[in-house]
């Protein structure tokens, strides 16, 4: 399969649909055989990044898994939205335990599992960035280090939304958030901080780390695909714009996520046993502004008054990642 | 079979004739010796695929288990102290989810001061948990009571907490009857889960609910628990008939019926308790025992019925609720409301401090001419007090 055509076709648009694709690349989203795992109903806002992507990877981990899935799901957004009682839209066997615990539980269903000779069925833990990055990281670390035979999907909206988005340990310096408001000197959060889960996640070497976003449905799917070949601890970060915590429009979310991408401030990867073994390059490369002005997180760098200083700093970190990832391998020379 | 073993050895092979299917544990004073002897039998082959997980904390321990046991495995952990409070948050989880999970808390004092010595301040800060808490005054009973627990709390599909006191009985080596086998096969079968975690018939666990129905989902899981009290007696008969020997139950007495003074503990001390009143009652003291086994569900018929004829109950408590005192006093005083019985509280062994027969004996001689106050620390050592409290006047 070609993909010269798709790029010439995409340029200067962001909202290509499938009818631009060829069949076998288009991505599917109602189809008879699809298993809708998480099917509609459920409480999400328009234009929800975590619901599109949650769907789209369990759906690819069923087809994968012959739809021998079993989750578990850490507290947070996706499963409030998705299971107040009485009411469920999992279509699959689902566990909620606790916000800081889901990869441990699903550790603990893997074992089960294995002892009683039900490998053919396969584990997925899942939860937002603040019970990945955060309160969860003891337990993700430890299902890692141990190899555990868990794929954890990690849909990372860079804040706690479910809780009126406060500042997490994956929010990007300069956004705004209710812990890190755009006020003071250096308004919204600071720089410096933060963690960079996927490549913590490269260190113990665990079979398979990818990165994804919604803006690339098929390349999320392929790399669940990709991850359910392996066995033993696999994690994927999947980027999930929020419309409610990033101030952007419904509307948006595929096209934000696309620009974190093409601006290189989000780098799309793969890593196996702690190598980097494939990156997505950038199609039409974008200067981060494109990304941060429609946003409202960030409305304090261009109003009142320009932050010159602050954008070119987060321009640096992109440009970085960019370098890092060899994003823009046919530019290499110049950046 | 007859072992000269230690007690966590004893529990030790007691779990592993109730044939776990997923045991985790994380290492903490004094329950390691437990664990250590668990991840030996299974990494011998000798549970058969039974997985042993070394995780990275004990609330990783306790959602290890809950994620195992939702998915019909039959789940054992172990703990104490510190890290049975590290893991809190999933103690009242695995409860709410109603998993059958049986854990081993070797009772030790919580800090700060940090000690790692035996009282039961960790199992006492769990009993509004939801768990069936039972404690063991021998090594003995705490090998049976394990296999009684799974019983429980898979008849129940509630999770059970076996108390047994840290290094006094965790480390004491003694004679036990090891449970055979054969019999434990006989007393418990296989663990058939009341909803599980199953890709060919999926179901959701662990849904969010709000103010419509919170309340009847405690209330359910009160009246659960409750029923405990009549399976619980009925678990005890069924395993003295099959193993047969006397352990678990509600409450034990000892010359308890027709006694004036009646002492009440929970665990090994009870066994010191025994001897002095057995000195006692040579000199025609009329004084007697009465041992908790259940302390959740606390079985307040049973105990107001055993205790109708005292004249006054002297509580012995290994664990203090700072600011009023005694735990299982407030339990005791509330299974007695409206009797004529005097009640006193004794606090007792924190931190490991010995609970010595001159210490009881002395106390039991002016308990039964009632020269007691309400609430006693024994064996206080108030020239300690009054120095420090100097000191810290001192500082200030």
């Amino acid at each position: 399969m070609s993909t010269t055509p798709v790029k010439f076709y995409q340029v200067g648009s962001f909202a290509v649909g499938n009818r631009l694709l060829p069949a076998a690349a288009g991505s599917v989203q109602s189809d008879m055989e699809r298993t809708n795992a998480l099917t509609s109903g459920h409480r999400a806002c328009q234009g929800c990044g975590e619901a599109l992507g949650a769907r789209y990877a369990m759906d690819a981990a069923m087809r994968a898994a012959n739809d021998k899935v079993i989750a578990v799901n850490a507290t947070g957004c996706l499963e409030v939205f998705s299971t107040p009682y009485p009411e469920s839209s999992w279509r699959i066997a689902w566990l909620h335990s606790l916000f800081g615990n889901a990869p441990a539980v699903a550790t603990g269903v893997a074992a089960a599992l294995r002892a009683k000779g039900r490998t053919e069925v396969r584990v997925i833990g899942q939860g937002g960035d603040g019970a990945t990055v955060d309160i969860g990281f003891g337990p993700l670390s430890g299902m890692f280090e141990r190899n555990d035979d868990v794929l954890y999907i990690c849909y990372d909206n860079e804040a706690y939304m479910n809780t009126g988005v406060q500042r997490s340990g994956a929010t990007p310096a300069a956004a705004r958030t209710a812990t890190t408001q755009a006020v003071g000197p250096e308004p919204g959060n600071v720089f410096g901080q933060g963690k960079n889960v996927p490549r913590i996640a490269m260190a113990h070497e665990i079979p398979y780390v990818a990165t994804a976003t919604v803006a690339d449905l098929r390349d999320l799917e392929a790399k669940v695909a990709r991850a359910m070949e392996f066995r033993g601890a696999r994690y994927l970060h999947v980027l999930v714009p929020c419309p409610l915590g990033w101030g952007s429009q419904s509307c948006d979310t595929v096209k934000i996520a696309r620009l974190a991408t093409q601006s290189g401030l989000f780098p799309v990867f793969e890593a196996e046993r702690g190598e980097v073994v494939s990156s997505t390059p950038i199609r039409q490369r974008v200067m981060v502004e494109e990304y941060l002005k429609l946003q409202g997180r960030y409305s304090h760098l261009f109003s009142p008054k320009r932050r010159d200083d602050v954008i070119d700093r987060l321009q640096a970190a992109a440009d970085r990642n960019i370098k890092r990832y060899n994003l823009m391998p046919e530019e290499a020379g110049d950046l | 079979m007859f072992k000269q073993v230690e007690g966590s050895r004893a529990v030790a092979e007691a779990v592993a004739a109730c044939r776990p299917e997923v045991i985790c544990a994380y290492p903490i004073s004094p329950q390691t010796h437990i664990v250590e002897g668990l991840s030996r039998i299974v990494k011998e082959g000798k549970l058969g695929t039974c997985e042993f997980v070394n995780v990275e904390s004990e609330f990783a321990a306790m959602s290890v288990a809950i994620g195992a046991s939702a998915t019909g495995a039959r789940t054992y952990t172990a703990t104490a102290s510190q890290g049975l409070l590290y893991m809190v948050e999933a103690v009242y989880n695995a409860s709410g989810l109603g998993l059958p999970i049986v854990m081993t808390v070797a009772n030790r004092a919580i800090g700060a001061p940090i000690n790692i010595w035996n009282d039961h301040s960790d199992s006492m800060s769990q009993r509004d948990s939801g768990w069936i808490q039972i404690f063991a005054e021998t090594n003995q009973e705490a090998a049976d009571l394990h296999v009684q627990a799974f019983r429980i709390a898979e008849e129940l599909s509630l999770p059970v907490m076996v108390c047994m006191d840290g290094f006094i009985l965790t480390h004491a080596s003694e004679r036990v009857d090891i449970p055979e086998q054969e019999q434990v096969d006989s007393f418990l079968k296989p663990y058939v889960p009341r909803q599980v975690l199953d890709p060919d018939n999926p179901v959701s666990i662990g849904a969010m609910v709000g103010p419509e129905a919170f309340t009847e989902v405690r209330y359910m899981a009160h009246m659960k628990t409750l029923s405990a009290l009549e399976l619980i007696p009925q678990v005890a008969k069924d395993f003295q008939e099959i193993f047969q020997r006397d352990s678990g139950g509600l409450i034990r007495g000892y010359h308890s019926e027709d006694a004036e003074t009646v002492v009440i503990a929970l665990g090994s001390i009870l066994g010191t308790i025994k001897d002095v009143i057995d000195d006692q009652r040579e000199n025609g003291v009329s004084i007697g025992a009465l041992g908790i086994i259940t302390y959740r569900p606390f079985p307040f018929d049973a105990v107001r019925e055993a205790l109708r004829n005292a004249k006054r109950v002297v509580i012995i408590e290994k664990a203090l609720s700072v600011g009023i005192g005694g735990v299982v006093a407030q339990d005791i005083r509330h299974a007695l409301s409206g009797l004529e019985i005097h009640q006193y509280t004794v606090i007792a062994g924190l931190g490991g401090r010995p609970i010595t027969k001159a210490s009881l004996s002395d106390l039991f001689d002016k308990a039964v001419v009632d020269d007691i106050r309400g609430l006693t620390f024994l064996d206080l050592d108030q020239e300690l007090v009054d120095a420090e409290m100097k000191r810290e006047a001192g500082q200030s």
